[in-house]
Parts: C-alpha cells; structure tokens; sequence
C-alpha cells in the first residue's frame, strides 16, 4: 500500500543501486551543507537546486511527482510569506507593499532551504525501499532495538491501515458524513477499537515468537551488505559540491 | 485518506531545514537522543522481551492514526499528532518511543521534516507533547471522577496542553536559534499557540472519544488507569439483571 511503503519508487537507476547508508549519509551532509550556504549567495542555491534536478534525472523521476510531494512543507511557506512582514529593519518598496529588507532575506531563506531540504529528502525516499533504509541505518549502528521495532511497526502498519481504511468505508456505507468536529464520535470511537485490535495482535506475536525461542533478539546471522570505497566516493562528490559551494559563499560574502 | 493525495491541508508541525540555526539544533538532537535512550530503558524495564512486537504495534496504530483525517470545518482536515493518545494508552515511556518512531519514519520515507531538524521534532512533537499530556493527565485524574465523563475531560484537557506545549517547544527553539524577529516574536508566538489551541480542541474530542472507547472496553489496556476500571455509569447499571429482575416480577 502506498501509504506504508514510503515514498518508493522502484526503478534500476544508478542512485536506486547505491547501498542506503552511502545514501543516508550524503542526504545528511547535504542537508547541513544546504543550511550552511549564507542566504545572500542567491546563485550557491542555484548549484544546489542544479544537482538534485540533475539527480532527479538520473534516477527518473518526474518533476511533476517531486513538485507535488513537496506540498509536505507548505505550512511553513505561509511563515516564510510572513517573515519580510514581521522582521525589523530597514524598510524596501515593492510596488504597493512596504516590506523590511531583511526580513524578505529571511523569507527567501527560508524557501529555498526547505524546499531544497525536501527535495533532497525525497531523492533518498524514493530511490530506496523501506527495508533498505532500516539496513542502511543499521550499517550506520543505529541502535538494533529501535530498527526492530520500526521494522515491526512499518510490517504491521500495512494492517492497522487497512482496518482503518475498512472501517472508514463502513461508516460510509452507513452514511457516516461527518462535517464538524462534534460528530466525529463515530471516528473516535473506531480509533479506539483498532487500538485494542492493534494491542491484542501484538500480544499474539510475541507469544507466536516466544513459543518459537524469542528471548529478546532476533536471531539474524546475515547482515546488510556493506557498501564499497567507489559507491562512498561518488556518493560523497554531491554533499562534496555542496560544502564546496558552501565554504565558497562563506568565504568570499 | 484518498490513495496518493499529498496531505495538503494537514496542520504539520514537522520543521524543514535551518529554520532553525545548527548549534540550537544540535543541542535539540542531543536532548533527544539522551531522552529517547532512557525511555528505551524504561520501556524494557516494562515490557522486557515484549517491548519489540508490542512498541511496534502501537507504532503501526500512531501510524494509522495519524492517517484518520478528521473533520475541522466543511473542507479543511486535519489529523491527530498522537501524542496525548500515546500517553494515555501506552505511558510515557513506551508512548514517546513510538511517537519518536513515527515521526522518524515520516522524515526518512516521507520526506516530512529535515534530518537536520529531527532532533528538534522529536523534542517537540514525541518528548514534550507526551511527557506533558502524561502529567495533566496523571494530576486531572486525581481530581475528576473516575466516570467516562471524567476520564474524557481529562484526555480532552491533557490533549490541548499538549498540542499547545509542543507548539511552544517550537517557539522557544524559534527564540533560540531561528531569525531576529525583534518585537515580532510575541505577536508569532500568540499565532502560533493561538491555532494550536484549535488544533489542539480538534485532537482532544477525538482522542477523548478513542480513550473512553478503549477505557469501557478494555479498562486494563489505559495506562492512564492504572489498572483500576472506570466507575460504572449509572445507565449501565440500571440495565443490569439483578434490577430488570423486580420489574419482570410487577410484570
């Protein structure tokens, strides 16, 4: 179900071949080099927005399905609308509005770096698979309790949603048409419902485990494969132009 | 939810990149981590070997309650952030856990939240929300009867202190380490707590109306409880054997 699998999109791109922890690290050293760049370098953001187009590219993505997942940010659009508004400063004409100058620096700031923030995000999103993600972190020592219980979690998540989702075509079957808020019991009352289910089925798997040796660990011989000094080195060379890029505008600004 | 649909109108609290600055996030992602760590000991100290499937399907059910969209007002929705459901149903511990969890999932698969801000949305969303929801909770249950009506006040009361304290958590991160906004910042944070007031009413009535339903049905599964069932009302009571017995007797 889309909802559960993440944002995956399964293709045979070089980027979908990249072991995950190569992928999660540069998303990470991205994200930092991204929110390093001072604001003033209009033309740094440029570069950065270039790459990932270009990464986009490569792993076949189209630019109609990134621009629409990138909607996750929007609430804080409406912050980064208000900022030239809010900030003090010297003040700056734009046709009818009066806006402060560093308060606008602010707002594009803002804009550019959470949209280049998602879009990087989006890129390690869909080019890696769920369980790829959790070996990933994993590689990266993660700690083991948490990866299980995420792993679990995201196994199970594909049920609860799917009772969620039959119930909520009960109601509707029943003419349920909640409106407001004050009607919404119905909803209220499923969710609880689905907690108990959710609590009672996890119960019965850890019997079903214990009842076949479960002491606490899973007891998995086999690893995630580890990524080779190539993949580490063309991962690395796009966070690489970005903190180079980085440095550059702090240098020279 | 429809298949596909981007959340458009969801009221996410989920940072993006440097709205706040590095070293505030930095501390933030340590406070977390610190913070996550020990309830992962707290959990285990609980559940010991159990904590693995059972943290996980309290996990997939924050999921799936996080994907229930709920009515505001005719065509805007929102949806539950879970964290006063998790506290009154699963504790402190084991709650913040999954909501961490959650809110993990959703920066790495959904690109919902920077990585650089996850320290920061943990805090907020898992640490605060369910740490504060916990404790109203915990005090209003000492005041207010043990009835449904009293157990539904005080989930609906821990669910706007909650949503209202995360909210806050993101103001003083804002203060911290996001821009100079000068006399601004007061008039920001009273919008900000000023809507989560509203978020928080929509959370409370359905997190009231799931933890009463949960409390009727199973007492045992509410934290919040304590293992101590509700009080029976008094509509349940008159239907019980022992008092149709005289009637059917004038009958």
């Amino acid at each position: 179900m889309n909802a559960v699998d993440g944002l995956h999109r399964p293709g045979d791109s070089p980027l979908h071949r990249l072991r995950p922890q190569v992928k999660i690290v540069g998303l990470v050293a991205f994200t930092c080099a991204i929110a390093a760049t001072p604001r003033e370098a209009v033309w740094a953001f440029g570069i950065h927005a270039g790459v990932l187009v270009a990464l986009f590219a490569v792993a076949r993505i189209p630019a109609s399905w990134v621009l629409t997942r990138s909607l996750v940010e929007s609430p804080f659009l409406v912050l980064a609308l208000a900022f030239p508004f809010m900030v003090d400063g010297p003040a700056v004409h734009l046709g009818f509005l009066t806006v402060s100058e560093p308060g606008l620096w602010a707002g594009w700031n803002l804009l550019a770096k959470a949209t280049l923030g998602v879009w990087a995000a989006l890129l390690l999103a869909a080019t890696t698979p769920v369980a790829g993600v959790l070996a990933g972190l994993s590689r990266l020592k993660c700690p083991e309790i948490l990866l299980q219980i995420t792993a679990f979690a995201i196994r199970y998540a594909h049920l609860t949603v799917a009772e969620v989702t039959q119930m909520r075509l009960a109601r509707l079957a029943r003419c349920d048409d909640p409106r407001f808020l004050w009607q919404a019991g119905a909803l209220a009352r499923s969710l609880g419902t689905v907690f108990i289910r959710s609590f009672e089925r996890g119960e019965r798997v850890w019997q079903a485990m214990s009842a076949r040796g479960y002491t606490g660990r899973l007891p998995l011989e086999v690893g995630p494969a580890p990524a080779s000094a190539v993949q580490w080195s063309a991962a690395m060379a796009v966070p690489a132009i970005a903190v180079a890029v980085a440095a550059w505008t702090a240098v020279t600004l | 939810m429809q298949k596909g649909a981007p959340p458009v109108e969801d009221l996410a609290l989920h940072i993006p990149t440097d709205v706040i600055d590095g070293p505030t996030s930095l501390i933030f992602a340590l406070v977390a981590v610190l913070a996550v760590g020990w309830c992962t000991v707290a959990a285990r100290r609980g559940l010991d070997e159990r904590l693995v499937p059972l943290a996980g399907l309290a996990t997939a059910f924050i999921f799936a309650a996080q994907m229930l969209n709920f009515p505001i007002a005719a065509g805007v929705s929102g949806h539950l952030l879970g964290g006063a459901l998790a506290a009154a149903l699963l504790g402190p511990w084991l709650g913040a856990l999954c909501v961490t969890v959650v809110i993990a999932i959703q920066a790495l698969l959904f690109a919902d939240g920077a990585v650089t801000a996850l320290g920061l949305n943990v805090v907020n969303m898992a640490l605060i929300a369910t740490f504060t929801a916990y404790g109203v909770l915990a005090l209003a249950l000492k005041v207010l009867p043990r009835t449904r009506w009293g157990l539904g006040v005080a989930v609906f009361a821990a669910s706007i202190i909650s949503v209202v304290a995360a909210s806050a958590g993101f103001v003083l991160q804002f203060w911290l380490g996001g821009e100079e906004v000068g006399q601004s910042l007061g008039a920001m944070a009273a919008a900000i707590l000023g809507t989560h007031v509203l978020v928080g009413i929509g959370e409370g009535v359905i997190t009231a109306g799931a933890v009463t339903a949960v409390a009727v049905a199973r007492p045992d599964l509410v934290h919040a409880l304590r293992g101590t069932p509700l009080a029976r009302p008094a509509t349940l009571a008159e239907t019980l054997p022992s008092k149709t017995l005289p009637s059917k007797d004038a009958a």
